[in-house]
């Protein structure tokens, strides 16, 4: 500490000063770091899988607490058929390629079949004739992709919860997989994964129709999944098949879905 | 007895300026919202288009980033606000390090995860989320209990009238530090970020969510529909870094280096015959 030997009171302010200085430098020096790491860091710790797995404890938090204010029953918006959208906006795969897909829809769907397989009493294997027979929900609704843009469009087909019954699901099933026809950026095929509550909501239904047309091409042709209190997602469209299982560690990336498996989160409700 | 100066057994056992409860909220919110801010803009960034309404009329927002090229082959990163376009090259739009410029909304370096990352910026959002708006409700039931709401929050009737010349003298750059106490536009502006601004980032964000609107369709309806929350959801954060940054102006206007400690070590309450001004060493 440099000496001054003009007064005792100058002095002590002069040390009072100094003080205040060096607590002032070190502040600055906190900030300045505190800055830096939060700029270069941030990268860094997004990289890192314990962060990810830190922030992921937050989905089983979302997940609770939202079932619980929604209630299993409690329904998505619906919407007056004067908000329906035009053309609604297709995501994902909008035309598969995929040898077998271009195969059925060559001859307008008439082999293909939905089968629902897994723990289930009655395995069925169901044509695009026998499921529009069946007694269907028509339902307006909003569409929210991950994005962060939506569209309303009305959907028509047989509620999921009515084939799930259907089939007989066994008490040891927990889990709904959606097995698609199209391969989205690469080899692997689209899938998707639901809980037994989710799948038995009211408006949880199986599309084949869009806006009164039968489901076009882009929006997932000739059948797929409308989970209304889910992000897009979570909505599996060119639908080939159900498996009810007790887990889904084992079907291809493990984490229950396309783009879980890619690092968004199972859950998808907000 | 609202605005009463706090009782001073001795001058020993004098009041913090800032009490602990104001300080760690304040640091931790700081840091709360510095992560839920840069995180929020990555969401944005997945597509950085605003509307208004319930679904998204491709053909109108109100708001939009995106770039185009030029008929010599450059590229511009513009904005359209209404009706109006800027071009906001190197920042909204399109941005990046010379050479590796990206179609992106809001640049890199205000971003979490700086490149485009969606999934990441969702799992810190929704994670930060909850210590926001945990620390958020703990401090409002704080505020409304320990009385700092009443007592250094909300205004007196002096202070409501005199609002117009309190914003004229700010406009001027003539601040009086109120002696003891938050001046008139100052408690105003803490009593919107703490009662308007911070509870309305929850309710906008949380109707964002398709099973929150499962649960409460009423509060959808009122704020206009799910595109029209995600509008105000972005509105109000500007609101907060607006206001961050006119806060940050004022601390630095009057005696950054006293308020910045204050806000550390909770400073002394200046005695009535105190100066209140913005000497560095008291």
């Amino acid at each position: 500490m440099p000496r001054n030997d003009k007064s005792a009171s100058r002095r002590t302010d002069r040390q009072r000063r100094n003080r205040h200085a060096s607590r002032r430098r070190f502040l600055q020096g906190t900030l300045i770091g505190a800055t830096a790491l939060g700029l270069g860091g941030c990268d860094r710790l997004s990289e890192s899988p314990k962060v990810a797995e830190t922030l992921d404890l937050a989905e089983r938090l979302n997940l609770r607490v939202q079932r619980f204010l929604a209630g299993a029953r409690g329904l998505a918006p619906e919407y007056p058929a004067s908000m329906i959208d035009k053309t609604f906006r297709p995501n994902g795969s909008t035309n598969p390629q995929a040898a077998r897909y271009r195969e059925l829809a060559a001859n307008a769907f008439a082999d293909w079949r939905l089968t629902i397989d897994g723990l289930v009493d009655r395995p069925q294997s169901l044509s695009l004739s026998e499921l529009r027979a069946l007694p269907a929900r028509t339902q307006i609704t909003r569409h929210d992709c991950v994005e962060g843009w939506s569209a309303i469009g009305q959907w028509t087909g047989p509620v999921l919860a009515d084939l799930l019954d259907r089939a007989g699901v066994q008490s040891a099933a927990r889990y709904v997989v959606f097995h698609c026809m199209d391969q989205l950026g690469g080899e692997d095929f689209y899938y998707e994964s639901l809980d037994l509550e989710e799948a038995r909501h009211p408006q949880t239904i199986l599309a084949y129709s869009l806006n009164g047309a039968p489901l076009p091409t882009a929006n997932g042709a000739p059948l797929r999944l409308r989970a209304e209190r889910q992000l897009g997602y979570k909505m599996a469209k060119y639908l080939s098949g159900i498996t009810l299982v007790t887990h889904f560690d084992d079907i291809a990336g493990g984490k229950g879905g396309y783009w879980e498996d890619r690092g968004y989160t199972w859950y998808a409700g907000i | 007895m609202p605005n009463a100066p706090q009782a001073s057994p001795s001058p020993g056992a004098r009041q913090r300026r800032h009490r602990l409860p104001v300080r760690l909220w304040h640091w931790f919110n700081l840091w709360f919202l510095v992560v839920m801010l840069m995180s929020g803009l990555q969401i944005f960034n997945a597509h950085p288009a605003l509307y208004w309404g319930s679904a998204s009329d491709f053909n109108d927002p109100w708001l939009e980033m995106y770039a185009i090229r030029d008929g010599d082959g450059s590229i511009h990163g513009q904005t359209a606000l209404g009706p109006w376009t800027f071009d906001t090259t190197g920042v909204l739009g399109y941005s990046g390090v010379a050479g590796q410029e990206q179609v992106r909304g809001f640049p890199g370096w205000i971003t979490l995860p700086s490149y485009q990352y969606l999934t990441m910026g969702r799992l810190w959002h929704l994670f930060f989320a909850w210590l926001f708006a945990g620390a958020g409700a703990l401090f409002v039931i704080y505020a409304l209990f320990s009385g700092h709401l009443r007592r250094d929050l909300w205004l007196s009737g002096r202070q409501w009238r005199g609002l117009g010349r309190d914003v004229l003298n700010h406009l001027r750059f003539r601040f009086h530090p109120a002696r003891g106490g938050y001046n008139g536009l100052q408690k105003l502006s803490y009593l919107g970020v703490l009662l308007v601004a911070l509870p309305m980032m929850v309710i906008t964000g949380l109707c964002m969510s398709p099973t929150f609107n499962a649960a409460a369709p009423w509060l959808l309806d009122l704020l206009g529909g799910r595109q029209s929350a995600r509008s105000l959801h972005f509105i109000f954060a500007t609101a907060l870094v607006v206001f961050f940054l006119v806060h940050f102006a004022m601390v630095l206007l009057s005696g950054p280096w006293r308020q910045v400690r204050d806000m550390i070590t909770g400073g002394r309450q200046p005695r009535d015959g105190d100066t209140g001004s913005d000497d560095h060493a008291a």
